[in-house]
């Protein structure tokens, strides 16, 4: 392969000479971060145009660090005046290269479109303290991938954390629901940190070394006990980041209420670096593990794939919808990596690199999407200062080129043909069909379920698009606001110019993408599979009868549509030649013309599918009617009241913090408010320690 | 090759696009023939389409882009399948492309067009309808799916020309339990996806039951002669799906005119054998309630899975 080879080449002159393209990219990421932090501090409307280049620049400098590792180019530093007792070490392989890429080309183009978003002077995305965090994130998105050592890990993962939690928080005064959110996120966020340092102090003090090469060398001598429990606690902690269920209650809590440029890199960047935890983690430090291990994270996935979806379906918030959808997408990626480590347990490392590689490429697809669909999603709420899809309808007309991007990223969420989410989900596909030839029950049994789960979550995603586009989008507006929306400005609509146009090259020549996924793939410690071949025009699969062009299918369907739209004019002759189309009025039954209360609504659209999956839902419906007090057959007013909790957190969350607010309640009594008893409690508590001292030395 | 191959393609499409309304009127002949009416012909739909695309083509108020290219997209995509499908040869330009994964989704992207343009009217029928085939079409794939799955086990590849000249070489696959289960699943799908009893009943103008009709229901004129087209094309396409997946025989495998001929020809008369046998089902048969269709779905769905596993455990895979 000549690019390969290329890249090679290209990245060994680099290790030659003192400084190479990623220390460079990576020095002017943070160099242009820091100025943007420091520009917060101007004040007037320039703030959010020069913070917004500021971070632009770093997002690209991150963009091009990423690209350059793909093309084979590695970095590696010691910086041990950097961090107290233990040092910096940053590390840059393809792997880490490919989340690099994806996150600083988001970043890029979400910080243009953040000039606009925030630039209107309203609300507490344009306040100073948010400027100045946000570069910071950015920055953090693109350097944790780079992190060579667990504490330099630790110490960007919690940075990472903390600046989104602080971005979270940025509209705190103006809806209540925003602290719920901020404290749901904190919480859960470090838990997961505690599970990620229990975990990762846990390998490094069997592997005898924190840095990721000794990890790496001392992975072997740890028990197979001992790498199942790193694996379950690391895999727990990154799946709650990427949104996976039961440890997604706060992605869609957090996610909609943040500013919602702000969100876009949450949700296309920040998760994404679950899924590279765990691949980090559990192919290449680990090598790879038992059966079990995968066989939880594509059970992990499956149900953030079909539950994810099922949420978003009987979501009418546009936000929280787009945020279920994450969760979705990501239990799709963890099914691609669960299924990857079960074929490499069984010694197949063709059909693993494949596995892992549609997962990867699904990671960069959904980034590309979901960033577009949030951002699109923030010029709604721009223009309306609405989030509910039963109050909008009719944007369409009255921003067509906001409704245009949401409906190119919608077509890419759906995983329908000229989109870019189709490659990767019949990359998916692909993998576990072809992965049936693998030995053993587990994947007879597993993989067929796991394709029908696939299928699910595909097809209710198309219904759930259909929902999000068409009744926000389209018929007639539902309330004034949404009448009174107007398009957003020229560098918003950049921003998401270039997403789209990002969501373009992803779905029409998806295999440029071909030897940076193999390099990434073997970076993983899949080394020598190279599973997907023929780059450029289409991608096929080495080895297997399979092959997509997705170019070719576009152009044909393009050119089937004009044939279509063109044909039965010149074949049938009319009475009149230029016949116009002729404007009439819709098809009233005769009962006047339809208002906009009799469209379809959001809720409506939805109430099929939660009837079909009523267990699964479990939807909370409540009539209250009264009557008036003459008599009780006329009834005075009757109140609906309908909802579709989430019903992990309503079973499996309630009743934990029912349980710690009893403990807590409980062992408020033992604070009586005397200093004597303090000092009773440090008593009682040192001879305790001294007798078990005593008995156990 | 290439010329035949060329030629074998555009006969597909042709036959499908030429073709589709004569099947159509022939299952509605065969319909009115068992229900003792003496039937308004097989080339009626022929002249109905004729008639639509006389009139002036009209747009109700506030509809915009979504309404308009609809009808077009749904032909396109369902020629575009009818192209890569291998109904009559195998041996073609696009067989390398012609993905049945890829096939599936093409027709999906077609429904959605038409929810699209159903829920772009802003009238209820238009929601009503979008809602309805969309719930019906999220709980189609997964079955869909695993027939595919299922199928591309024995053939080791889910391309369809692959699958199809391995099904002819070999025909004891198509006799083996995996493949009757497949077929069975996959039939029931194609009841679903093409909208005809029991799922939805292409006749009815009553709102309580209509599916499709109902997300159509503002089209007229040359608009409505595409939509009555691309539907009756997913049914001739889906119909020809099925025969060729599971009765192959025919089907050209070379570069012969002749072979391509006949296949044309066997694959016109398998497809309107099953048409008619479906037209004659439909009479004994009644459409099952919206909320019943799911437990029906989910009995393909396990036929699929059963197709799946006794694929894996009996072919010895």
């Amino acid at each position: 392969m000549p690019a390969a080879a290329r890249g090679d080449r290209r990245g060994a002159a680099h290790r030659d000479r003192p400084v190479n393209t990623v220390a460079t990219a990576l020095a002017v990421a943070a160099g242009s971060a820091a100025s943007g932090s420091a520009a917060s501090l101007i004040s007037g409307r320039v703030r959010a145009a020069v913070v917004g280049v500021c971070t632009g620049v770093s997002g690209v400098a991150g963009c091009c660090a990423g690209v350059a590792a793909l093309g084979g180019a590695r970095w590696s530093a010691e910086l041990p005046w950097l961090l107290p007792l233990a040092g910096v070490h940053l590390h840059v392989d393809a792997l880490s290269g490919l989340f690099m890429a994806v996150a600083g080309a988001v970043v890029a183009a979400v910080s243009l479109y953040g000039v606009g978003y925030s630039g209107h002077g309203r609300g507490g995305a344009a306040s100073r303290g948010v400027q100045g965090v946000l570069p910071l994130f950015a920055l953090t998105l693109v350097l944790v991938p780079a992190a060579a050592s667990v504490s330099t890990f630790l110490v960007l993962w919690e940075a990472m954390a903390l600046a989104s939690l602080l971005l979270v928080l940025a509209e705190h005064r103006e809806r209540p629901s925003v602290r719920t959110a901020g404290v749901w996120y904190a919480v859960m966020t470090h838990l997961g940190l505690v599970l990620l340092l229990t975990g990762l102090a846990w390998f490094a003090a069997g592997a005898g070394g924190e840095d990721f090469a000794s990890l790496r060398e001392g992975a072997g001598d740890l028990s197979p006990a001992a790498r199942g429990g790193v694996f379950l606690l690391v895999t727990a902690a990154f799946a709650s980041k990427a949104g996976a269920v039961p440890l997604h209650a706060w992605l869609p809590r957090a996610h909609p209420e943040a500013p919602s440029h702000i969100s876009a890199l949450m949700s296309a960047a920040m998760v994404n670096l679950g899924v590279y935890g765990i691949v980090r983690v559990g192919f290449d430090l680990l090598g790879g593990g038992a059966r079990w291990w995968w066989l939880v994270l594509i059970a992990v996935g499956g149900l953030s794939a079909v539950y994810g979806i099922l949420q978003a379906a009987v979501s009418s918030d546009l936000k929280r919808l787009l945020a279920y959808s994450t969760s979705e997408n990501m239990g799709l990626v963890l099914i691609g990596v669960g299924a990857a480590g079960l074929f490499a347990a069984a010694g197949q490392r063709g059909p693993a690199a494949l596995a892992l590689g549609a997962a990867l490429l699904h990671v960069v697809n959904h980034s590309a999407f979901k960033a577009l669909l949030f951002c699109a999603a923030g010029s709604v709420l721009r223009a309306t200062g609405v989030r509910d899809m039963d109050r909008l309808g009719g944007l369409r007309a009255r921003m067509p080129v906001t409704a245009g991007l949401f409906a190119l990223a919608s077509l890419g969420a759906v995983a329908l043909p000229p989109g870019n989410g189709f490659v990767s989900e019949w990359l998916l596909l692909q993998s576990l069909i072809h992965g049936l030839a693998v030995p053993g029950l587990s994947t007879a049994i597993v993989l067929p379920l796991a394709v029908a789960l696939i299928a699910l979550s595909a097809g209710v995603a198309a219904a759930v698009f259909v929902k999000a586009l068409g009744v926000s989008f389209f018929a007639r507006p539902r309330s004034p606001q949404a009448a009174e929306a107007r398009e957003s400005p020229a560098s918003m609509l950049a921003g998401m110019g270039l997403l789209a146009a990002g969501c373009g090259v992803l779905a029409l020549v998806p295999g440029l993408l071909g030897g940076a996924l193999d390099r990434a793939v073997a970076t993983a410690g899949l080394t020598g599979a190279g599973p997907l071949t023929g780059g450029g025009l289409r991608v096929e699969l080495d080895g297997l009868a399979a092959r997509l062009s997705p170019l070719w299918v576009t152009a044909a369907l393009a050119a089937a549509v004009v044939l279509a739209a063109a044909l039965p004019r010149l074949a049938v002759r009319r009475r009149s030649r230029h016949v116009r189309r002729r404007d009439v009025r819709l098809w009233d039954c005769g009962g006047g013309s339809p208002t906009p209360r009799m469209a379809y609504t959001a809720t409506s659209f939805a109430e099929p599918l939660q009837r079909v999956f009523d267990d699964v839902l479990a939807p909370e419906q409540d009539v209250d009617v009264t009557p008036v007090r003459e008599s009780a057959y006329l009834v005075e007013r009757v109140r609906f009241q309908h909802a579709v909790p989430d019903r992990v957190e309503h079973r499996l969350y309630r009743p934990v913090l029912a349980a710690l607010a009893v403990t807590g309640r409980g062992a408020r009594r033992l604070a009586g408010g005397s200093v004597h008893l303090y000092l009773g409690y440090g008593f009682a508590v040192l001879v305790l320690l001294l007798a078990v001292l005593a008995v156990g030395w | 090759m290439s010329g035949v191959g060329v030629a074998a393609v555009a006969a597909q499409v042709l036959v499908v696009v030429l073709g589709t309304p004569l099947l159509t009127g022939l299952m509605r002949q065969v319909r009115a023939r068992m229900e003792g009416r003496a039937g308004a012909g097989v080339a009626q739909p022929w002249r109905d389409m004729r008639k639509l695309l006389r009139k002036t083509p009209v747009t109700p108020t506030g509809t915009g882009p979504a309404f308009r290219v609809a009808p077009a997209l749904l032909v396109a995509t369902t020629a575009v399948a009818a192209a890569l499908v291998p109904l009559a040869s195998t041996a073609t330009p696009v067989s390398g492309e012609a993905d049945l994964i890829l096939v599936v989704a093409l027709l999906a992207l077609g429904s959605v067009a038409l929810a699209l343009a159903g829920l772009d009217t802003g009238t209820a029928f238009g929601g009503m309808g979008a809602s309805r085939e969309m719930t019906v079409a999220a709980l189609v794939e997964p079955t869909i799916l695993l027939a595919v799955f299922a199928l591309s086990i024995p053939a080791g590849t889910t391309n369809l020309p692959r699958i199809v000249e391995g099904a002819l070489h070999e025909p004891a696959r198509l006799a083996s339990p995996a493949g009757l289960l497949a077929t069975a699943a996959l039939a029931v799908a194609v009841l679903a996806e093409t909208g005809r009893i029991p799922v939805d009943n292409p006749s009815t103008h009553l709102e309580l039951t209509m599916v499709h009709e109902a997300m159509v229901l503002e089209y007229a004129g040359p608009d409505l002669a595409l939509v009555e087209l691309g539907a009756q094309m997913r049914l001739t396409v889906l119909l020809g799906l099925l025969a060729s997946l599971f009765a192959p025989w025919g089907i050209a495998t070379g570069a012969s005119a002749a072979a391509v001929a006949l296949g044309l020809v066997l694959f016109a008369a398998k497809v309107a054998m099953l048409g008619a046998v479906l037209a004659a089902a439909e009479v004994f048969w009644a459409k099952v309630r919206l909320f019943r269709v799911p437990e029906l779905l989910a009995g393909s769905f396990l036929l699929a899975l059963l197709a799946v596993t006794s694929s894996y455990f009996l072919g010895g895979v």
